[in-house]
């Protein structure tokens, strides 16, 4: 680790616009490339690399309320054989950028191998630090959503138009994997709906012996031999997966258990006839708590969506699962006599807490 | 609420002390809090009166007895409560509780333990169960191994894996202990111990690793929260009580941070806590590999720290949970409206750093280890790990000015200072960076984690940056905004960047420079709240703290002037705890009740007035002249209260009154009046008031004309230490001459305060409030020990009980005087000596006085509330009761930590010492005497005492109380003065040996058997050789917990009371039933 502070004398200005005019000034620390996207925040204390490659942030830029980042610096990018990373939600950065407070340009851990900002540089991506996170933070979370531009360099005069539209590019077909894909395990074979699935997820399955099929969101899965159905998390509005939806509906039919995550939660209420509606407040952290309906068991879940299902529009076969203990908003439906259920939140955790993991055991068990 | 509980009892933890200190008068008001607002009456055991919880409105029934299962047991006979609360009152309370349910008191008297059951609680404290209970879920701890052969400890080192450490076992000190890396270093070593032991402990060595907590809550349905976790600036082997904290932990990545969550929930799950933990953990730097190094189950000084670094009231949650409640039905008390039962998430970094007053002590060691030696700690919150430890290192509040441009240390072996850290360990690394030692090279001699080091190599720089201006001379103003602002994100003040800038001529001048120089480029801090949620929730929250990591405020300044704000007391420390955090908060409940909105300033988390439901706004933030004036242009009170917060608000006042802040109550000037010394004795000479004769002097001549003109003793006060206490007082010229010399380095730059000392002079306390300069209530109360003990360390009786009408009347009279001619309007306090009816002033301060609490609560009046109302110019009436309608007796007496301070001299001088006080109600003086020392940590003597009774005037001042122990069938014993004397006067005793006598029975060895019950040593003066046989005895007295009194007076008073009185006569009589 050296100790010259030579970033001072080349720091480079950055800027974020927001699509209402607000501008934030920062100082770059990743690629030296402007970009658009919907500008989303995220309360977790640590976990960048795990949310910087999880798939559901494509085509968003990511603020981190914890205002310090890149102290652990970054883990080696490995693979294993079968291509699943070793240390990160998939194979690449998937947010289109990071906002930070302060940035540490040294790192120190020992499972380290660069720091955030070649990281980022090397994928890429851009980055920005000196932002005042909690404003940005209290103005997104008062406007929902918003679009917002990066611009690195003293150019920020550039028009204040070209924000793109996060809702019209099917993100999910972007981060989806374009073929099948078979990772070899126990005799029980399970359906894994890839929509920009994290590799915890995977991982998460294979821990507990059995073969996933992991195929493309849109691929028609009820042609395929298997014991279980999987849904995965994924990015942007759950309307745009229709083809998805038309395919878990034919899987109701059957009775091969089916677990959904996230994403995959939203996908099975819509087939099971339940509407997605825009959350006010997103919930983007660590630290949500669910409570699992009529017990007095509750859960600390790792969470990052805008969309939720409406608990009133649940069919009469349905019933949710798990609810929110901050807006009363739903985080998992059941069917009430097939083993189909699934989750809003991450029980794959990475980041975040792990106390929920046993949504894996449940669907496993059912198999 | 969902158990059928009608009255609850709450176990206190006494007085402060090293390790035990204000957090449990923060967790204990919050549980009282919780418990009253369900219906349930409330009854307390606390004997700390200068505490919060023990005030009026807290707990329906306060007991001012000492928290033993003695008296406990007497509480409950008496009240019987359904429940009872274990977890509040630190390891005091948890250790009573434990003995009240194994000796089958709380069966009998069928008292429920709420919340943790008293199993889980010895499965934490008991080592065996403690490991085994862990070793059961296959949780790793920390284990050694005993081994009686050098084969066996080979097989045990490769087991555990090298590093190991060797201990003997049985041997005191460490004899034959060290660390082996290799099975050849092993065998050196283990054949020493050997030679020590015929067992040796063999135990992996966990040197360098880091140092995690997690702060844990479950309820009784098995719902598990980490509140917040921690990590240790320093790595393992500093008590965590020592070491600088960083909340959340830094250095940890996801997967390390949830692997240790997850555990923390096996964990407390596995022993079934209901209520809160923490849990701490050794983490190895190089993976992921940890240990569990203990479980606390009860609120801990972590567990307060933690609630002030989230917002997560633990303490009042973890109360509601022994109630019954699940974590789901209760609210997030910051946004009122999410649930209890999330994991807070933290918009910002907070440091918590120790307050030692190492200082104060003789003789101590200063390194810092596994046991605990500070006295209070700050908190410091921003939005870079560089902006709170460079504000935390301003709050602690000894000289220095942040990380950088402080006065430069003397440290003769860097590498040594490094290695061994002491008090000064981040100084000093300080010093390292500045000598050019690298990152690399620090870490190698601390293993503090190199991040860490990095951003404070990272302050260095900026400071270099800033210096580098001054060589420009004329262009020095030629600044780059931009560096400033950086200074400032990085925490620096605008004393530090002036001092950088070379503007120290006129220090005052250049940061005022500096702070024109940021407003006029808009390099100004922002506002922040401290809501649980880091903004991802709307919240109405009044916890903030400012930064300049931001560009918009919080919060909306409506600036109509009807805010008051009250500067606190900031970290306890010896001479300023817990009883300032009672008058802030009493200033704050007056403010409120008045119809004002209150602001608080302060930085303490071991305090309740830090706790946001007390005030309107919460500026959890430096008590600085820079940041007060930040908060001040921000908020526009009415005016500022400086009276409450002892000597850190009260030294603001001048200048706070230059920048014509309105100061409500006595003026700046009248502050000033009192607290220069020249101005105060021309007013006193002025008004024929009487002190004691004082000069300040810079030449040895000079010194030795003045004492030639007043005769010794002496009282010396140099301006500038060298090492060693502060003050001293010298009975002769070699006194004189090896103090000064030692100390202090007598020069025109350093002069020297030298006064006369009134020997077997009594002490007497004015706590008054006066409004317009006429005083509208008083408070006379009376030292035990004679003058020369500091009045903070004295035992106080109040109301006074052997003072002459005559000298009542004059001191009424002077007080009058004084505060007509300073005008107060406020809370203030006179020192007073009296000999005959001679009547000298020693010291008044304008302020309230760390007996105020304690006055107000034995009176039943509330000095400070008056006070307050006066401040804020509403009408008082004088109340229409005095001390002298009072049918009984207070007594403050003071607890003292020196067990603690490994090597310190347990005896009590000129300078402070004491670490916490309480305060006891009795019928007479003998019983109130009785319950203090009981309180503070004294037995009475089963049978031995020994004696060593001083100078022949302290000799006969103790004959009585010899006589008296004599009667009632004690054994004497004595040292050769003390014997020949007992023995002249026809008193039966023993004669024993000082260490540097021949002959038997030493007194040592006796102590060291246990033969002897209590210890009263008078140091007779100074002189080398009684100091080192003394301060033996003493010393061995301290480290064996037998009981020890160094002061004549107050152990006849203590011997009086125990003589007259037995333990059974002491009446269980509750604060409210003294009328």
């Amino acid at each position: 680790m050296t100790q010259h502070m030579d970033y001072m004398q080349k720091e480079k200005k950055a800027t974020l616009i927001l699509d209402d005019g607000t501008v934030f000034r920062g100082i770059s620390f990743g690629a030296d490339k402007n970009i658009a996207g919907e500008v989303v925040f995220n309360t977790a204390m640590t976990g960048y690399p795990e949310s910087l490659t999880d798939p559901s942030y494509a085509g968003q830029l990511m603020v981190l309320t914890y205002p310090l980042a890149g102290n652990y610096g970054v883990p080696p990018r490995i693979f294993n054989e079968e291509g699943i990373a070793t240390f990160m939600e998939s194979e690449k950065i998937h947010a289109e950028a990071i906002i930070v407070s302060d940035y540490s340009h040294e790192y120190s851990h020992w499972n380290a191998v660069e720091s955030l900002g070649d990281w980022l540089k090397d994928e890429g991506v851009p980055g920005i630090y000196g932002i005042d996170t909690r404003a940005l933070t209290k103005k997104l979370r008062e406007h929902g959503v918003m679009m917002g531009r990066i611009i690195i360099g003293d150019d920020d005069k550039e028009n204040v138009s070209g924000f793109g539209q996060y809702g019209n590019v099917n993100y999910v077909d972007n981060v989806s994997c374009k073929e099948v894909i078979t990772y070899a395990g126990g005799k029980k074979r399970v359906v894994l709906v890839d929509c920009g699935v994290k590799h915890n997820i995977i991982r998460s399955l294979l821990k507990r012996n059995v073969t996933v099929i992991r195929v493309p969101w849109d691929y028609d899965f009820n042609q395929l031999e298997y014991d279980g159905l999987f849904l995965s998390n994924g990015p942007g509005d759950p309307d745009t997966c229709d083809a998805a939806v038309q395919n878990i509906r034919k899987a109701l039919q059957g009775d091969k258990p089916i677990c959904g995550i996230c994403m995959g939660n939203q996908l099975l209420a819509k087939a099971g006839g339940a509407s997605i509606y825009k959350l006010k407040y997103g919930h983007r952290s660590h630290n949500q708590p669910v409570r699992m309906v009529g017990t007095e068991k509750c859960f600390v879940t790792s969470q990052n969506h805008g969309y939720a299902v409406d608990n009133d529009t649940l069919g009469t076969e349905w019933e949710p699962l798990f609810i929110n203990m901050n807006d009363g908003t739903n985080e998992g439906i059941r069917h009430k006599t097939k083993p189909f259920f699934s989750a809003q939140f991450h029980p794959e955790a990475c980041s975040g807490p792990t106390d929920t993991e046993f949504i894996f055991d449940d669907f496993v068990a059912l198999l | 609420m969902k158990e059928n509980i009608k009255k609850v009892l709450v176990l206190g933890s006494g007085a402060l002390k090293i390790g035990e200190a204000g957090e449990f008068d923060y967790s204990g008001s919050q549980a009282l809090k919780a418990i009253k607002e369900e219906g349930i009456h409330t009854v307390l055991i606390n004997p700390n009166i200068a505490t919060v919880q023990t005030s009026e409105g807290v707990a329906d029934t306060v007991y001012f007895l000492p928290v033993t299962p003695f008296f406990v047991e007497k509480v409950i006979a008496k009240e019987r409560p359904d429940g009872i609360l274990l977890a509040f009152g630190g390891q005091t309370a948890l250790n009573c509780g434990v003995v009240l349910y194994q000796s089958g008191v709380l069966e009998k008297y069928d008292v429920r333990v709420l919340g943790t059951p008293v199993q889980a609680i010895m499965d934490t404290e008991d080592r065996e169960l403690f490991v085994r209970k862990l070793d059961e879920i296959g949780v790793k701890t920390i284990k050694s191994e005993a081994v009686d052969n050098i084969v066996d400890a080979r097989r045990a080192a490769k087991e555990l894996g090298y590093p190991v450490i060797i201990r003997a076992a049985y041997a005191l000190g460490g004899l034959g202990s060290g660390f082996c890396d290799n099975e050849e270093e092993l065998d050196v070593l283990a054949e020493k111990a050997f030679s020590f032991s015929p067992q040796v402990l063999v135990e992996k060595s966990l040197k360098g690793w880091k140092e995690v907590e997690y702060e844990v809550v479950r309820d009784r349905f098995d719902n598990c929260i980490t509140v917040c976790n921690m990590e240790n600036f320093d790595p393992l082997g500093i008590h965590t009580g020592e070491s600088i904290v960083i909340a959340p932990s830094q250095t940890l990545t996801n997967s390390e941070y949830h692997k240790l969550r997850e555990l923390a929930i096996r964990i407390i799950r596995h022993i079934g806590i209901v209520g809160e933990c923490n849990v701490q953990y050794a983490f190895d730097p190089e993976s992921e590999d940890y240990r569990v190094i203990e479980v606390n189950a009860r609120l801990s000084r972590s567990s307060a720290l933690a609630s002030k670094a989230t917002g997560y009231p633990l303490a009042f949650v973890a109360a509601k949970l022994g109630l019954g409640y699940g974590l789901f039905d209760l609210k997030n008390s910051v946004t009122k409206t999410t649930s209890a039962f999330f994991e807070p998430a933290l918009d910002y970094v907070v440091c918590k750093i120790p307050r030692w007053d190492l200082g104060k002590f003789h003789g101590v060691a200063r390194e810092l280890g596994s046991s605990m030696k500070s006295v209070g700690e700050v908190m410091a919150i921003g939005r870079t790990f560089e902006e709170a430890i460079q504000k935390g290192l301003r709050m602690i509040g000894q000289g220095m000015h942040g990380f950088v441009e402080n006065k430069e240390l003397v440290i003769p072996d860097i590498d040594k200072a490094l290695h061994e850290p002491t008090d000064s360990r981040i100084f000093v690394i300080s010093k390292a960076f500045r000598a050019g030692y690298t990152v690399d090279q620090i870490h190698e001699l601390t293993r503090i984690d190199r991040w860490f080091l990095q951003k404070l190599y990272g302050i260095m720089q900026t400071d270099k940056e800033l210096r580098a201006f001054d060589m420009k001379g004329i262009q020095r103003w030629r600044l780059d905004p931009a560096l400033i602002r950086r200074a400032k994100v990085q925490g620096f003040s605008d004393f530090q960047i002036a001092r950088a800038l070379g503007l120290d001529d006129d220090i005052e001048k250049g940061m005022m420079q500096v702070r024109q120089f940021r407003k006029e480029h808009n390099i100004l801090p922002v506002v922040k709240q401290i809501d649980t949620l880091a903004a991802e929730y709307p919240a109405q929250t009044n916890y903030l703290y400012l930064t300049y990591s931001g560009t918009e405020n919080d919060v909306q300044y409506v600036g109509d002037r009807r805010s008051i704000v009250v500067l606190g007391s900031g970290a306890y420390r010896i001479g300023s705890s817990v009883e300032f955090d009672w008058c802030g908060v009493q200033a704050l409940n007056t403010i409120r009740k008045e119809g004002w909105r209150s602001v608080m300033i302060n930085y303490n988390p071991e305090t309740v007035s830090t706790d946001y439901d007390m005030c309107d706004r919460l500026y959890f933030d430096e008590l600085t002249f820079e940041r007060v004036m930040d908060i001040l242009e921000l908020e526009n009170p009415h005016g500022v209260i400086v009276s409450t917060g002892g000597q850190i608000p009260n030294n603001l006042a001048m200048r706070l009154d230059e920048q014509h802040v309105n100061i409500l109550g006595t003026s700046a000037k009248s502050i000033d009046n009192a607290e220069d010394r020249e101005k105060f004795s021309a007013m006193l000479d002025r008004i024929g008031v009487d002190q004691p004769r004082w000069k300040e002097l810079s030449s040895m001549e000079d010194i030795h004309a003045f004492v030639d003109e007043v005769g010794f003793p002496v009282l010396v006060r140099p301006s500038y230490v060298l090492s060693g206490a502060a003050m001293n007082v010298c009975s002769n010229q070699d006194e004189l001459e090896r103090f000064l010399k030692l100390a202090a380095n007598v020069s025109k730059k350093h002069p020297v305060v030298v006064s006369q000392f009134i020997e077997h002079a009594k002490e007497v306390e004015m706590d008054a409030v006066a409004d317009k300069g006429e005083i509208v209530m008083y408070a006379i109360s009376e030292h035990i020990e004679f003058a020369g003990v500091h009045s903070g360390d004295a035992t106080i009786q109040f109301p006074a009980q052997k003072l002459y009408v005559e000298t009542v009347r004059r001191i009424k009279r002077i007080s009058k005087q004084i505060a007509k001619e300073l005008n107060i309007s406020g809370p203030f306090n006179i020192q007073y000596l009296a000999k005959g009816n001679e009547i000298k002033v020693i010291e008044c301060n304008l302020r309230a006085s760390r007996s105020f609490p304690f006055v107000s609560k034995v009176l039943k009046i509330n000095f400070i509330e008056l006070a307050t109302r006066i401040m804020l110019g509403l009408p008082v009436e004088k109340p229409n009761k005095n001390e002298f309608d009072l049918d009984y007796v207070g007594i403050k007496a003071s607890q003292f930590s020196f067990n603690r301070l490994q090597k310190a001299d347990p005896v009590l001088g000129v300078d402070m010492a004491s670490t916490g006080e309480v305060g006891c109600i009795g019928d007479d003086l003998s019983e109130a005497v009785l319950k203090s020392m009981l309180s503070v940590g004294y037995r009475i003597p089963a049978k031995n005492i020994l004696l060593s009774t001083g100078t022949p005037k302290q000799k006969v001042a103790m004959l009585d109380a010899a006589k008296m122990l004599a009667a009632k069938g004690y054994n004497l014993y004595a040292t050769g003065g003390t014997y020949r004397f007992l023995a002249e006067n026809n008193i039966p005793c023993t004669q024993v040996y000082w260490p540097s006598e021949q002959g038997e029975p030493q007194a040592l060895t006796m102590l060291h058997e246990k033969k002897i019950d209590m210890v009263v040593n008078i140091p007779r003066d100074l002189s080398a050789g009684e100091l080192d046989n003394g301060y033996k005895i003493r010393r061995a007295a301290t480290d064996l917990n037998i009981p020890l009194i160094t002061n004549a007076r107050l152990a006849s008073a203590f011997i009086e009371a125990f003589c007259t009185l037995s333990i059974d006569d002491i009446q269980i009589k509750s604060w409210q039933e003294y009328k």
